[in-house]
């Protein structure tokens, strides 16, 4: 016990990682479906995002360049926290320049940047199962995606549409992958559920409290689930970003006051500051400007 | 005026700092030394152990230090330790019939062979605070020479009438499942449940197993036996070819024994529970084996009308690391998230309003 404890690169031993790369194929092979593996315990907790860092983990090398982002930032104290982690056991470079990294592990958002060849995504997912909600049994579930059943979504998102006067489901928003697997792409907002459709971009999901890891592979429909007469829409701001003026971006809302002011800015903080450097300025950006 | 979140690196080092003074405490008190912990915190420890899945004091007593108390995060540094630990393999399956017997009581029989033995237990203690206990001495306890007497186990002098069912049918040559290598996958097997309950969390499986015994899944137990001490663990190593001892580890176990089960073609027999925790774990022995027999209602042919007695409802959910895990990433960011919600909620609003309006107008 008194030796110090020592750990492999990037944490996990060989054996681990082989059988994470195992399940990684697997999962390419058969897009959108769940494959089990054997979650190990990491060393922050569950729900801290540690499927997506046994994914990261068993396929970085030393050459990767590595972007942590939760909630579109990578200043969020758990992106600072895991980018930390990997920096300090796999001693690998890092960014937060979406086009320079190889690997991006995120939580919750996809990059505004198109993404391209040779990058990997790597979503933290917290309940992989799309059907959960709907069927809390694993077994029930498994054999609904065997049996190619997907009718109960398709009810909800009617009861949705028969309650609320439309499909009221915001992030999280069900997806069906190359025509076959119902997938769940991760709590991300659904504006960026159209960005994973054929992506150039391998992306793999990491779940690792429920043991389950799947991929999109690059260049594969990713098609969100609707009906003709109430076709999928995304989020649309009314404003552009307070920033940087950008519009078609996701963003977030920022509270002034207790009297209702508010602001809206890129929730993609690396897509905000290169807009910024490139000179581009919204509302109240240059006011910011010369506060700082 | 809006203030970019951030300076997370520094906020998170700051925090840290903050945590280790705050476990050290008050610095003009001793600071707390690991054998202090293992030995006078000793079920802290055992518990940790037990639900950390890793049979070490000393480091059982690190991560309850490192975790100011807290249990759960003591069982996840353990956890988190033990899973980069390489495996040389598996041992033999302990022989609890041969403890070397610290505590030993049998509910359904008065004597039995082996005698009872009530060992340091609380069970007799009157729950009054003691404050002789602060800077007190205690006497040495008074000892005696080893019984040689052997202590079979209770189910055995039942299964040698046939009135308690056989310990499971499973082929002696078929490899045991390892929950911690591969994942599950429901339904499991026994071995696979047991493993499951044994690092499941005590308070959660105490819950049910209370539920069994209020009508949520009633299976009529008794405490056939149950028995803590210092059990051999043997290793084969093949290149010998024989067992080596690696040398002792302190198990409690408690086997139920429950209402029985028979058929037209099959006599009537008692069924088990069975309970087997590392270190002096009582409640959690007996809490185990409630539920494992309750798990056991599809083999019996029982009807499946309670929690405890739903494989996947208890086996997902007792795992106390992975529950807290859970549980507490709420307070990680969902601003993105909430804010697809409100955006969602306002034009809701919005809509509802103007609906009101125009009802108004008409």
């Amino acid at each position: 016990m008194n030796a110090v404890a020592q750990y492999n690169f990037a944490y996990l031993d060989e054996q681990t990682k082989r059988m994470i790369r195992r399940a990684i194929l697997k999962a390419i092979a058969i897009p959108g479906y769940q494959v089990p593996f054997s979650s190990r315990e990491m060393p922050m907790p569950y729900g801290w995002g540690t499927g997506g860092v046994q994914v990261t983990a068993s396929i970085i090398g030393p050459d990767d360049v590595l972007k942590v982002i939760d909630q579109g930032a990578d200043d969020t104290t758990n992106a600072v926290s895991i980018r930390a982690f990997f920096a300090k056991v796999a001693q690998v470079a890092t960014t937060t320049h979406t086009a320079e990294a190889t690997i991006i592990q995120t939580r919750h958002r996809i990059p505004e940047k198109k993404l391209g060849a040779g990058q990997i995504l790597v979503y933290q997912v917290p309940i992989p199962e799309p059907l959960r909600f709907l069927e809390p049994r694993e077994t029930e579930t498994r054999k609904m995606h065997a049996l190619e059943e997907y009718g109960l979504m398709h009810v909800k998102l009617y009861e949705d549409i028969a309650r609320h006067g439309r499909i009221a489901t915001t992030y999280a928003y069900p997806v069906k992958v190359e025509g076959r697997y119902v997938m769940d792409p991760s709590p991300t907002p659904k504006f960026d559920n159209p960005k994973m459709h054929m992506s150039e971009a391998l992306q793999l999901f990491g779940a690792g409290r429920e043991h389950r890891i799947y991929a999109v592979p690059p260049h594969t429909q990713v098609v969100s689930l609707d009906f003709e007469d109430h076709p999928f829409a995304i989020q649309h701001f009314e404003q552009p970003c307070a920033l940087c003026g950008a519009e078609q971006v996701y963003l977030d809302e920022v509270i002034l006051d207790d009297q209702g002011g508010h602001m809206y800015v890129c929730s993609d903080t690396d897509n905000c500051e290169e807009r910024r450097a490139a000179g581009h300025v919204g509302t109240l950006g240059v006011a910011q400007e010369a506060a700082e | 005026m809006y203030v970019a979140v951030k300076g997370g690196e520094a906020a998170i080092a700051n925090a840290h700092a903050l945590l280790a003074d705050r476990r050290r405490g008050d610095r003009s008190v001793p600071g707390l030394r690991l054998d202090q912990i293992v030995e006078q915190l000793g079920l802290a420890v055992d518990r940790t152990m037990g639900e950390g899945s890793l049979y070490d004091t000393e480091l059982a007593a690190l991560a309850l230090l490192q975790a100011r108390g807290d249990l759960i995060e003591a069982i996840f540094l353990v956890r988190a330790y033990r899973t980069t630990l390489p495996r040389f393999g598996y041992s033999q399956p302990i022989d609890t019939g041969a403890m070397l017997i610290e505590r030993r009581i049998s509910a359904t029989f008065k004597d039995l062979p082996g005698g009872q033995l009530l060992g340091p237990t609380f069970d007799y203690t009157h729950r009054l605070l003691d404050a002789s206990l602060v800077g007190g001495t205690v006497p040495a306890p008074l000892t005696r020479p080893a019984e040689v007497e052997a202590a079979p186990r209770v189910t055995d002098l039942l299964g040698r009438q046939g009135l308690m069912e056989p310990d499971g049918d499973t082929d002696p040559d078929a490899e045991v499942g390892d929950l911690t290598r591969e994942p599950l996958d429901f339904p499991l097997n026994r071995d696979l449940r047991l493993q499951a309950l044994a690092r499941g969390d005590e308070g959660f499986l105490l819950a049910l197993a209370y539920s069994t015994q209020r009508g949520y899944g009633r299976s009529h137990p008794f405490v056939g036996e149950i028995r803590i001490g210092e059990v051999d663990v043997e290793f084969d190593v093949p290149e010998l070819g024989f067992a080596v001892n690696l040398g002792r580890i302190r198990v409690t176990e408690c086997q139920m024994v429950n209402q029985f089960k028979g058929s037209a073609k099959l006599a009537p027999q008692f069924t088990r529970g069975y309970g087997l925790v590392f270190g002096q774990a009582e409640r959690k022995a007996m809490a185990m084996s409630l539920v494992d027999r309750a798990l056991r209602a599809r083999e019996f042919g029982e009807d499946l009308v309670a929690p405890a007695q739903d494989e996947e409802f208890v086996i997902a959910h007792c795992d106390n690391v992975q529950a807290t895990g859970f549980v507490e990433h709420l307070k990680l960011p969902h601003y993105v998230d909430f804010q697809a919600e409100l955006d969602m909620i306002r034009r809701m609003r919005a809509e509802h309003e103007a609906a009101e309006l125009k009802e108004a107008a008409e």
